[in-house]
């Protein structure tokens, strides 16, 4: 499914301010997650600059690429993807590179953001948001302690039959290469085969993969466990589940998305003044505020919500292992990893 | 195309006769660019070699159609056996499409029916009916199904609270959701065919037949259904195929633990597999079976009109 939703929110506020202005500063294609950005702040960025954000979106990195590979080069200047997906589109050439200076605002990315190992001296990118991937479990059902990866692959009893897992090879292969204590990008052909045979055996524990609802069957209680990224899962205990966000002692999946300078951009320069707009500290707030991940930028803290600060998805415990990020594996393991995926899936 | 035969007599006297070069330049526009261009460019990628993470190479290779067919183990060097896997995924969508026709068929046949034999001034009221809700988007259709169905939906409640089961029905990330979703967003492409055949139908044959003193089933199955079966093969036709394709139900409703053919090749375009010559050569194998079980059907028509004539 790909929706291809035309965002001209921002056109009627152009409208408001005089189409003239709008129309002589032009207009800047965004290719975006669906439900990531609150439409109030497409509204200022028009407001403020007089550009026309036209916003079609995704729903997984894969399709990014897919639909980017497919011919769309040239048709959008920027783009959301994760952190491998960037590490992935600049080995591709799909990527233009940010000179010093162009941005106004680089500066305000965090020290520990600014120099990361998807993008080093964040040549193509700048953070949007980042936040984990773990799972949640509803409180009624089950007591028992729930910051282990066990409860995904080797559940207690009660929760068997009761787990909705993402639709996503690279977060449930991460996740599960994380229970086992081995590598992602493996080659060990001991280490791959007992993978395989653990997420078959780990299957008939699982009643759904699926990711766009990923929130709603743990709201409506379908799921009793649901692999979720953490501003999601918020959202489903905001929305009255009595469910709970893990932090597994094995570990747990970290990500950032990240706007991308596409190549061949159409409207380089308005690309170069939307990603300027997302470093400033109060509009990537108000994205922060909406999708309940964290910022890479400094000087966010006064325009936070104050309950993300306590948010208990994004504050891990002292106990939590560590996060990692998904890795890319060359192609010849990567083959391996697609059997696997298929194996599980036939 | 069974009208042509019937109509096809005498010759019509043509108002547009100058024009007709050009009434069907617009379908020819379609058919070439939106169809025949598309496949053709399928048929040409599952032969060429996989791109990794998505795209092609300009060369030769026949690995799609190996890989589908066989088994080289995890690692890919194994000595070749039989691919169970992507076969097995084909008859699972097979199956499932089956099942719906049949559903589709069973509640279907009786409501074409019954709308053909109400008088005519209300028969189009009802055909109305049909297809309202159909008005719907089938994604909301589905998801609404799908809340129907659930543990804790409303089909549950009533049947808890007619004391006719004890503990809510999984029905819900089953099969027999999946048949259930696949019946009803396709069920007026049943039961319009066969409305359109039964109505059709000279009810004076079924009266001749009684006063020849055949019973009710023996008209039914020798004189209504021969009469009506264009419109039936036609009605499963439009079931069964886009059925075999479908993702929607199969992902929502099924819980997509496993592949259906429709999200197989999605996987392979979308999904991390990134394997595009694969993707067409699955569609190519599925697209040369829908056209084989076509012309079943076609020679089968053709050979039962033969006979009948």
């Amino acid at each position: 499914m790909k929706h291809l939703t035309q965002f001209t929110a921002a056109a009627a506020m152009a409208l408001a301010l005089g189409a003239q202005a709008a129309q002589a500063e032009g207009k800047v294609v965004v290719y975006h997650w669906f439900e990531y950005m609150p439409a109030e702040l497409l509204e200022k960025f028009t407001e403020e600059t007089g550009i026309e954000v036209v916003m079609d979106t995704f729903d997984s990195n894969e399709a990014l690429l897919a639909s980017l590979k497919a011919g769309a080069i040239g048709t959008y200047d920027v783009a959301v993807p994760g952190d491998y997906m960037v590490k992935i589109m600049a080995g591709e050439g799909m990527l233009d590179t940010i000179a010093d200076g162009e941005l106004a605002n680089k500066g305000n990315i965090q020290e520990e953001w600014a120099d990361p190992s998807f993008d080093p001296g964040r040549q193509h990118s700048i953070p949007y948001q980042w936040g984990s991937t773990s799972f949640m479990v509803n409180r009624d059902v089950y007591q028992g302690d729930i910051n282990t990866t066990d409860i995904l692959f080797n559940p207690p009893a009660e929760l068997s039959g009761k787990i909705n897992m993402l639709d996503s090879q690279g977060e449930v292969i991460a996740m599960a290469s994380l229970h086992m204590g081995i590598p992602q990008c493996s080659t060990d052909r001991e280490q791959l085969k007992a993978l395989n045979a653990m997420l078959q055996e780990a299957k008939q524990h699982w009643a759904s993969f699926n990711s766009d609802t990923a929130k709603e069957v743990l709201v409506s209680g379908d799921a009793a466990v649901g692999q979720i990224y953490d501003g999601f899962g918020a959202k489903a205990r905001q929305e009255g589940a009595n469910v709970e966000y893990a932090f597994p002692k094995e570990g747990y999946v970290v990500w950032m998305d990240n706007v991308v300078l596409l190549k061949d951009a159409p409207n380089r320069d308005n690309a170069l003044k939307f990603m300027d707009f997302l470093l400033e500290p109060e509009n990537i707030a108000a994205v922060t505020n909406y999708a309940r991940y964290s910022s890479g930028v400094v000087g966010t803290k006064e325009f936070l919500d104050p309950e993300l600060s306590t948010q208990p998805e994004s504050n891990p415990p002292a106990e939590a292992g560590k996060g990692a990020f998904i890795e890319v594996c060359d192609e010849e393991t990567q083959k391996v990893y697609d059997q696997i995926w298929t194996n599980l899936k036939k | 195309m069974a009208g042509g035969a019937a109509s096809g007599g005498s010759a019509r006297t043509d108002t547009y006769r100058e024009a007709r070069h050009w009434l069907l330049l617009p379908s020819w526009v379609v058919l070439i660019f939106l169809i025949l261009i598309p496949v053709l460019m399928m048929l040409v990628y599952s032969f060429l070699t996989k791109e990794f993470r998505g795209g092609v190479i300009w060369e030769f290779s026949l690995d799609a159609y190996d890989q589908f067919f066989f088994n080289r183990g995890l690692f890919g060097d194994e000595p070749p056996s039989i691919e169970w896997t992507y076969i097995t995924i084909f008859w699972r969508s097979i199956w499932q499409a089956g099942a719906a026709t049949i559903l589709s068929l069973v509640i279907g046949f009786p409501t074409a029916y019954f709308i053909a034999t109400r008088p005519e001034k209300v028969r189009p009221m009802w055909v109305f009916l049909i297809t309202i809700p159909y008005w719907v988007n089938l994604l909301i259709r589905t998801v609404s199904m799908k809340f129907v169905l659930r543990d804790q939906g409303p089909l549950n409640d009533f049947l808890l609270w007619t004391g006719l089961i004890d503990s809510p029905l999984h029905i819900v990330n089953t099969n027999f959701a999946v048949q259930l979703g696949l019946f009803y967003s396709y069920l007026p492409f049943m039961v319009l065919p066969i409305y359109a055949s039964v109505e059709r139908y000279n009810f004076a044959l079924s009266e001749a037949a009684s006063d020849l003193y055949a019973g009710k089933w023996v008209t039914l199955r020798r004189i209504l259904l021969p009469a009506v079966k264009p419109g039936v093969i036609a009605g499963c036709i439009l079931v069964f195929v886009p059925s075999l394709g479908s993702f929607l139900a199969p992902d929502l409703l099924g819980g997509a633990k496993n592949f259906m053919i429709g999200s197989l090749i999605e996987e392979q375009f979308k999904g991390n597999a990134g394997n595009w010559p694969f993707g067409a050569a699955a569609s190519m194998i599925l697209l040369s079976m829908v056209l084989i079980i076509l012309i079943v059907f076609a020679r089968q028509q053709a050979r039962a009109e033969k006979g009948g004539a």
